[in-house]
């Protein structure tokens, strides 16, 4: 069974959605819903780190249950950076350039959850299928998220 | 006839009834000083226009002039009644500092100008950047105070005429919320109540809504219940003592930024003691099972402990709303604008439909406005909505309304969802937007975070059009000021919050050049030269009556439906409800009636969004959740505020519109008597937290968040602690200064509040910001200004009470 495999790869990519987010949320402060809206939702994935960090324990792995830091002191000075440009209309192409790399994140992370929820199935192991269920809608909301900000976006960054 | 005070009894006397009665009349009236009723000229029609409450009256006229009020014996709304803003306010009409000629900019500083050139100025930049850049250069920010045909007019000119999305009203920061909540539960807009749910209603809750000073005549209809036999049981939700909380049965004043958990620890109780009805959801709605996973994980001790409620008290709360026969809700700002605005509103909502307790007597859900047209600009698509609650995301529904307006379907943007107001200003920020057009609405005051937004109203890239009947902070940072004409001084409709539409006629002449703002609206469609596509002007009516006409035709088979009402039914009447059309020729009371709703998938206003995350849902995904039109229960996660009191910032603070004043104070300032009952801002703190910080009555003390500073008297009232209370909307107008605070120390609440809006309903907060409170100067024995007959009422016995003296007596007539 390689079920290790995707519990795996899913700990490491929640915590990758959760890293865009949170580095999203600091290079557009000035742009306030997105700052607000990713943190948010930064906290899902968290929690679902946490949570394959737990089941992981079952399939003898040993993750880090913790999410990964805080964006770093790098991109913090980014972060001013943002501020600065946020006076400048470059902000606008800036925030939809973030927002296509957030859709491709999570749609990677809802890919995964899809293969543990039929790996799950196969396998027969329901506290597996549960944890999907719970967590998969989630990612769901944060595609939507993308996509709705996306299509949002984009006429006023690329048609002024 | 009696004569009142009515600064120091601001709901006048009782005129106590019992369930299901009428309400008895009362006529209030106020007269210029020297003035009889008997020589008074002419009474003409209209409604109030400081709040939402839609109270119908008559206006004086004396030689020309304006010379009081008599509120409207036989109108459905108020039978009569006025409250203090009405019955004083209209004497800004006649204020002598009325803009009466266009301004325009030369060499930094605003000087007269004749209309011609003024009117160029503005037609001609906004040609330039459409020229340059295209609609995305444009933007449009109006109000909640003009009239139906003027935002039906606007609405034409900035979505059918110049193509651009960039068109919201101030009700942004004021009932966004409600709309928002109402097309989440019912797919569309629209108040399912009436406010004579109150006569029969045997519990009413109200939901960070204090009532007592926004709609003091509303107030005043439940006080008389609560006079009469029978009275309905009261629950509220507020962290402050208001007079609604002291009248209530139950009083939550929960933690700011927890209404979601409070809600969900209401549902809880109700669903799992039963108190549902379950023919009702299985007929009518969708949505009930996820509530009941949702809630379920959520028992009360969990709710109260985040709430910081005794547990108690909330299971009461759910005692109470759980088996009311007849409940009526109404929510406002202390829901709207605050944290996870739109999903606890929703919850209101999802009270009445597990209770299927809608459409009839007593069983209404009222999500309030704040001001007194804000429901217009919504319907009229005003607001970041299309006219007629036509869904921007339903392609049929722009078809239809390119065929209303003989425009391509291509030429109404409706690609994503209208811009919202918070959204134009960072466009404007970003240098995006480059023309910003104004209409009686004064940012620099009431949008959140203030020294931002003077930045980015003072911009020199930024061309920004003021049109206002006062030189408001706003309008003194314009490039071009448009003096319009107001209430009074020109004629139109408006609806209420209760879908109440009123006639208000053309009273006396608009003082100096000011013109009506339907006018200045057609004045620059004609200089814009819009057109329809078969080269016909686009806007094809020259006064208000015909935009009125117009407007009935692009309503027509829609929710709020005007087809059968007219300027002649109107005239004379005691206010119809809408939808209005051959069917309804008398108005509808109450929405909604057995379970049937507006929500089918090609009927609906909205497809929804996700109460977390503000994202739209398609069309697909709307049908395979409601395919039969029914109402939509949403459940919704709490979490946490994103700013949280603690370390440097140990206060909440919230904010808040008394009773003596409404908006920017721009009229109500101008009114002696309103004036002198609330002259300056104060901050509210509780008793425990002013003795343990050593502060007294009267103590000037600084109120500091992240953004900025403010200086206020303390009043020591009675609220939950941990908190301070700050009136919102006192600028600087009527200041030295003049639009901002200059080197001195500010007084605006909104220097304080945050940059952060609900991402369902875009509805700014105000009510939750982290702030730290220190001393200033000590006062000794000089209480602070506050209003003692309101929610700032004193602890202290020493404070001297409100009162208007000699100039505030109005008349009461009982019958
Ligand atoms: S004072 Fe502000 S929030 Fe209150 S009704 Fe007026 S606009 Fe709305």
């Amino acid at each position: 069974m390689n079920l290790d495999l995707v519990i795996r790869e899913l700990h490491r990519s929640e915590n990758e959605l959760a890293h865009v987010l949170l580095r999203m949320s600091e290079r557009h402060k000035t742009d306030h819903e997105t700052y607000h809206v990713a943190r948010d939702l930064a906290a899902w994935c968290h929690d679902h780190v946490r949570a394959l960090a737990e089941a992981g324990k079952d399939y003898g792995l040993d993750l880090d249950p913790s999410p990964a830091g805080d964006p770093s002191m790098v991109e913090r000075l980014r972060d001013k950076a943002a501020e600065w440009l946020g006076r400048r209309p470059e902000p606008g192409l800036l925030l939809l350039a973030d927002f296509r790399h957030l859709y491709l994140a999570a749609s990677e992370v809802s890919l995964d959850w899809e293969l543990l929820a039929q790996a799950a199935q196969g396998a027969k192991q329901r506290d597996l299928l549960e944890l999907a269920r719970r967590c998969h809608p989630q990612t769901l909301r944060q595609l939507r998220w993308a996509n709705a900000r996306l299509k949002e976006s984009a006429p006023q960054a690329l048609a002024s | 006839m009696p004569h009142v005070d009515r600064i120091a009894e601001p709901w006048g006397t009782r005129t106590p009834y019992g369930p299901g009665e009428p309400w008895p009349v009362r006529v209030d009236s106020f007269l210029e000083a020297g003035v009889r009723a008997q020589d008074v000229d002419r009474w003409v029609q209209s409604a109030t226009i400081l709040h939402s409450n839609g109270d119908g009256l008559d206006i004086a006229v004396k030689d020309g002039r304006v010379v009081g009020v008599r509120g409207r014996a036989e109108d459905r709304v108020n039978h009569g009644r006025l409250g203090p803003k009405d019955l004083y306010g209209w004497q800004a009409v006649n204020a002598p500092d009325r803009l009466v000629r266009p301004l325009v900019r030369q060499n930094g500083r605003l000087v007269e100008t004749d209309w011609d050139t003024a009117m160029e100025r503005v037609a001609g930049r906004a040609r330039q950047l459409l020229d340059e850049q295209g609609p995305s250069a444009i933007g449009f920010y109006t109000t909640g105070q003009l009239f139906l045909e003027e935002y039906y007019t606007l609405a034409v000119i900035a979505h059918g005429g110049i193509g651009t999305s960039h068109l919201d009203g101030n009700t942004r920061l004021c009932t966004a919320t409600a709309a928002a909540a109402l097309k989440e539960s019912f797919g569309s807009d629209g108040q399912p109540g009436s406010y004579t749910d109150v006569d029969h209603a045997d519990v009413i809750a109200l939901y960070g809504h204090n009532v007592a000073e926004t709609q003091t005549v509303l107030w005043t209809r439940i006080l008389d219940r609560l006079a009469g036999p029978n009275p309905p049981a009261l629950v509220c939700v507020d962290p402050r003592e208001t007079p609604v909380a002291r009248a209530a049965t139950v009083h939550l004043a929960n933690r700011p930024g927890t209404n979601v958990a409070l809600m969900n620890g209401l549902l809880h109780e109700i669903i799992a003691n039963g108190w549902i009805d379950e023919r009702y959801l299985r007929d009518h709605v969708v949505g009930f099972e996820e509530l009941q996973k949702r809630v379920h994980d959520f028992p009360v001790e969990e709710a109260a402990r985040i709430c910081d409620v005794p547990p108690d008290a909330l299971r009461e709360a759910a005692r109470l709303i759980g088996t009311a026969r007849r409940l009526l809700s109404t929510v406002l700002q202390g829901f709207y604008q605050a944290h996870q605005a739109t999903a606890a509103a929703v919850q209101v909502n999802n009270i009445h439909l597990v209770r299927g307790m809608l459409g009839r007597p007593g069983c209404g859900v009222l999500q309030m406005n704040g001001q007194p047209t804000a429901q217009n600009t919504r319907e009229c698509g005003a607001d970041g909505d299309l006219p007629g609650f036509r869904n921007w995301s339903n392609d049929t529904h722009v078809r239809d309304l390119a065929r209303v307006w003989n425009v391509d379907p291509m030429d109404i943007p409706h690609y994503a969802p209208p811009t919202h107001a918070m959204q134009m200003f960072r466009y404007a920020e970003e240098g995006s937007i480059r023309f910003l057009y104004v209409t009686g609405t004064n940012p620099a005051v009431s949008l959140p975070e203030l020294e931002r937004i003077r930045s980015i109203l003072a911009q020199d890239r930024l061309f920004l059009v003021v049109q206002d009947i006062f030189l408001s902070e706003t309008a003194q940072l314009a490039d071009v000021v448009l003096p319009a004409a107001t209430w009074a001084e020109k004629t139109g409709t408006f609806t209420n919050a209760d879908r109440t539409v009123h006639l208000s006629d053309k009273a006396v002449e608009p003082p100096g050049e000011a013109r009506p703002d339907l006018d200045i609206f057609l004045d620059l469609a004609h200089r814009l030269d819009l057109r329809d596509k078969d080269g016909a002007p686009l806007v094809k009516w020259g006064d208000a009556e015909g935009a009125f006409e117009a407007w009935k035709e692009c309503s027509r088979g829609r929710p709020c439906d005007y087809s059968g009402l007219s300027y002649a039914r109107l005239r004379g009447s005691g206010g119809i409800q809408w939808p209005c059309d051959a069917d309804r020729p008398g108005g509808t009371e109450r929405l909604y009636a057995e379970g049937r709703f507006w929500s089918a998938p090609d009927y609906c206003e909205a497809y929804g969004r996700d109460l977390l995350t503000g994202a739209p849902l398609s069309d697909t995904e709307y049908k395979a959740l409601n395919p039969d039109g029914k109402a939509i229960i949403k459940a919704a996660e709490y979490v946490p505020p994103h700013e949280q009191a603690g370390g440097e910032f140990p206060f909440w603070l919230t904010t808040g519109r008394t009773l003596y004043h409404f908006h920017t104070r721009t009229k109500t300032a101008r009114a002696p008597q309103l004036q002198r009952a609330a002259p300056e801002p104060w901050v509210e703190m509780s008793p425990a937290d002013a003795s343990r910080d050593g502060f007294a009555e009267g103590d000037l003390l600084e109120i500091a968040t992240a953004r900025g500073s403010v200086r206020a008297r303390l009043r020591i009232t009675e609220m939950r602690d941990g908190l301070v209370f700050l009136p919102f909307h006192y600028g600087y107008w009527d200041l030295p200064g003049g639009c901002g605070p200059g080197a001195g120390s500010g007084r605006a609440a909104n220097e304080l509040t945050i940059t952060d809006w609900d991402p369902v309903s875009k509805q700014p907060l105000f009510k939750t910001a982290a702030a730290r409170v220190s001393l200033v100067e000590v006062c000794p024995g000089t209480p602070s200004l506050a209003p003692t007959t309101t929610a700032s009422r004193p602890v202290s016995a020493e404070v001297p009470a409100t009162a208007g003296g000699a100039e505030a007596q109005a008349e009461e007539s009982l019958s």
